[in-house]
C-alpha cells in the first residue's frame, strides 16, 4: 500500500503527528504494538478511565484519552497489535501484522518509538521476581495488576515515585524503596532550579509524592551499597550494605528503575547521525528543528528524540508533522509553529534539573555479573575481550556473543560500550554502539511468505 | 507476584486458555506475559544455562518473555493480547526456532 507519511508508534507523539498530518490532508498509516493508542504512558486510558484505577493513575493519566479519542477520529489509517521490522530509505516501512508481513510505501517516515528504561545490571537482576517499575506499571495499567508482596522497589527517577504513589492510592503495599541516587546529585540539581520553576506545577507535584510517601510509612533507604537480589531459582530476599553493615529483608518482587533512554535502534540501523547525550550516558538521533534526521524525510519525535515526558512528545509530534507536510511541499502555518516550540520550550524547563538529580549510575561492575541476559556474558569477560583488541562493540560482539541475542543488544549495548571504553582509557561514548542489522525485530519465514513487494523492489 | 484490583464489570470479559495442556481463565485485557508471570512466575530457561526467566521489561525490548504460542516459537508474549482457545507453552532453552 501507498501512503504519504508512516508514522511507527501511537503513543503521544505519534497520535499528536498523526492528527496535524490529517489536518493538513495528508493520508497516514500508524503502525503499532499495543492493541489501543496511547504508548507506555497512556496505555489502556481508554478502558481504564471507566474504572477505579482512574483516580489513582492520576490527572497526567486520565487526561490522555482526550488525545486517543482525536487520533481515532483523525482518520489515519491505524494498524494496532503491529511490528514494524525493517524501514528502508525510499521510503518502506515492512509491517507484521497477526504474522503477516506487508511494506507500505510512503514520502516521508516519523518514528515515534519513545524510550525504554536504562538497563542497569546489577547482582541477581535475572533471577525472576525482578523486573522494572515500567514493566509493573504496565501490569497496573493492563488489568489492575498489584504487586503482592513483600515488595521492594530500587533505583531512582520520578517514576518509582510516581508508581509506589499509584499503589498506595489503590490500597496496595510496598514494604521499601532503596533510593540509589548519590545525594550529592542534589546540590548540581539545583542549580537548575530557576529555569525547573518556569513548570512550577510538575516540581509541585514531585515533591507533593516525596511528601506523601515519607508519611505513608514505607521504609526508606538511602546512601547504601551493594544492593543485590538473591534466591534460588527465584527472588527471596534483597541485600544491600548500609553504614558498612549487610542489611537483608525478604522480597517476593524487586522492581527497578533508573530512568530512560530513547530507542536509537531503527535511526542507528538507517545511519543516521546520532549525538552522546555525557550526563544521562546515551544516544539521540542529530534532528534539525523539525525533527527531522540527517537521512531527508525521516523524522522522530517524542522521547526517541531525547528524553523530554509526554507533554514534550505531544509537541514534538506537531512540529514533526508540520516539517513533514514542508518536506512535501505544504507552507507552515507560523502561528502553529510558535505555538508547539513554546510548549516544548514549557516541557522541556525541567529537564536539566531532572538530568541533574538523576544522571546516569556510574559505580564500578564487579567482572562477575552478568551484563548481557540474552547470551548470558559476564562484564569481567567482556573486559577481557576489550582489552584484547580495538575499543571496537562489534569486535567485543563476534568474541563474547554479548549482543548478539534476540534483544540485538537492547540491554546490553551502552554497559559494553561503557566497559569498552573504561578498559581503554577513552571517554564514555568514544566507544561507539553496536552495529545494528535489519531486521529491527524478529520475523519468521513463515510471516515472510505474505509478503508482496511492491514491483521496483524485486 | 500481582493479583488484579478490579473486579465484575470493571474486569472485562474472561477468556480460557490452554497453558501447557490445563484450562486457565485469562481476562481479554491481558498480555500472555502477564499470564504467565501470574501462573508461573517465568515463561522461559535460557538456552545457555538452562536459567529460569520473567518477563522483565512487558514493552517488548528485554525478549525474556519468549514463549511456545500456538505452535510458534520465540514469541514475545508481552506483545501478545491472550485471546479465547489459544494454547501458551513456556520456552525451554532453544536458541532461534524459526516457524
Ligand atoms: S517482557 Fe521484555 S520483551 Fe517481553
Amino acid at each position: 500500500m501507498t501512503t504519504d507519511v508512516v508514522i511507527v508508534g501511537a503513543g503521544p507523539a505519534g497520535m499528536a503527528a498523526a492528527i496535524e498530518l490529517r489536518a493538513l490532508g495528508l493520508s497516514v498509516l500508524v503502525a503499532d504494538e499495543q492493541p489501543a493508542p496511547g504508548g507506555q504512558v497512556w496505555r489502556g486510558v481508554e478502558r481504564n478511565n471507566a474504572t477505579r484505577l482512574a483516580g489513582a493513575l492520576g490527572t497526567d493519566y486520565a487526561r490522555g484519552e482526550a488525545l486517543v479519542r482525536r487520533f481515532r477520529d483523525c482518520g489515519a489509517d491505524y494498524r494496532p497489535e503491529t511490528q514494524v521490522w525493517q524501514v528502508e530509505e525510499g521510503w518502506k516501512v515492512f509491517l507484521n501484522q497477526g504474522g503477516k508481513a506487508s511494506v507500505a510505501t510512503a514520502r516521508a517516515v516519523l518514528l515515534a518509538t519513545g524510550a525504554q528504561e536504562r538497563p542497569v545490571p546489577f547482582e541477581g537482576w535475572t533471577l525472576p521476581g525482578v523486573m522494572t517499575v515500567g514493566a509493573a506499571q504496565i501490569m497496573l495499567k493492563s488489568g489492575g495488576f498489584m504487586p503482592q508482596g513483600p515488595v521492594w522497589l530500587r533505583g531512582a527517577g520520578p517514576l518509582p515515585l510516581l508508581y509506589a504513589q499509584q499503589i498506595l492510592a489503590l490500597g496496595g503495599r510496598i514494604d521499601g524503596i532503596i533510593d540509589t541516587s548519590a545525594p550529592a546529585n542534589r546540590a548540581q540539581a539545583l542549580r537548575h532550579l530557576p529555569r525547573a520553576l518556569r513548570d512550577w506545577r510538575s516540581l509541585a507535584k514531585g515533591a507533593r509524592w516525596m511528601r506523601e510517601l515519607r508519611r505513608s510509612g514505607i521504609r526508606m533507604v538511602k546512601g547504601v551499597s551493594e544492593v543485590r537480589a538473591e534466591g534460588d531459582e527465584r527472588l527471596t530476599h534483597v541485600t544491600w550494605v548500609e553504614d558498612g553493615q549487610p542489611q537483608r529483608a525478604p522480597a517476593a518482587l524487586l522492581l527497578t528503575h533508573e530512568g530512560v533512554i530513547p530507542s536509537v535502534h531503527a535511526t542507528l540501523s538507517l545511519g543516521c547521525a546520532h549525538d552522546w547525550n555525557a550526563g544521562q550516558r546515551y544516544l539521540a538521533p542529530r534532528l534539525d528543528t523539525w525533527g527531522e534526521t540527517t537521512r531527508g524525510g525521516l523524522f522522530v519525535a517524542g522521547d526517541g528524540a531525547g528524553i523530554g515526558g509526554v507533554d514534550a512528545a505531544v509537541a514534538r509530534g506537531g512540529l514533526a508533522a508540520l516539517g513533514i507536510a514542508r518536506r512535501l511541499g505544504d507552507e507552515v502555518d507560523g502561528d502553529k509553529r510558535a505555538a508547539f516550540e513554546a510548549d516544548l520550550s514549557r516541557a522541556l524547563a525541567t529537564r536539566p534539573f531532572l538530568d541533574a538529580l538523576y544522571p546516569a549510575p556510574e559505580g564500578r561492575i564487579p567482572d562477575g555479573l552478568m551484563v548481557c541476559r540474552c547470551e548470558e556474558v559476564t562484564a569481567g569477560r567482556i573486559r577481557e575481550a576489550a582489552r584484547e583488541g580495538a575499543p571496537d562493540p562489534n569486535q567485543v560482539k563476534a568474541a563474547t556473543r554479548a549482543g548478539m541475542g534476540p534483544c540485538q543488544g537492547r540491554q546490553c549495548g551502552y554497559t559494553v560500550s561503557r566497559l569498552i571504553a573504561e578498559e581503554h582509557g577513552i571517554e564514555a561514548g568514544h566507544a561507539g554502539f553496536f552495529n545494528i542489522r535489519p531486521p529491527l525485530k524478529p520475523i519468521t519465514l513463515g510471516a515472510l511468505a505474505a509478503l508482496e513487494l511492491p514491483e521496483e523492489a524485486e | 507476584m500481582f493479583k488484579s484490583v478490579l473486579d465484575g464489570a470493571e474486569r472485562g470479559p474472561a477468556v480460557t486458555v490452554m497453558v501447557e495442556g490445563q484450562e486457565v481463565e485469562a481476562w481479554e485485557d491481558e498480555t500472555v506475559a502477564s499470564l504467565l508471570l501470574r501462573h508461573f512466575g517465568t515463561a522461559r530457561l535460557t538456552p545457555v544455562s538452562q536459567s529460569p526467566r520473567a518477563p522483565y521489561c512487558m514493552m517488548g525490548v528485554c525478549f525474556d518473555c519468549l514463549a511456545v504460542i500456538d505452535g510458534k516459537w520465540s514469541t514475545q508474549s508481552c506483545l501478545e493480547p491472550v485471546r479465547a482457545g489459544m494454547s501458551i507453552e513456556r520456552q525451554n532453552g532453544a536458541r532461534e526456532v524459526e516457524q
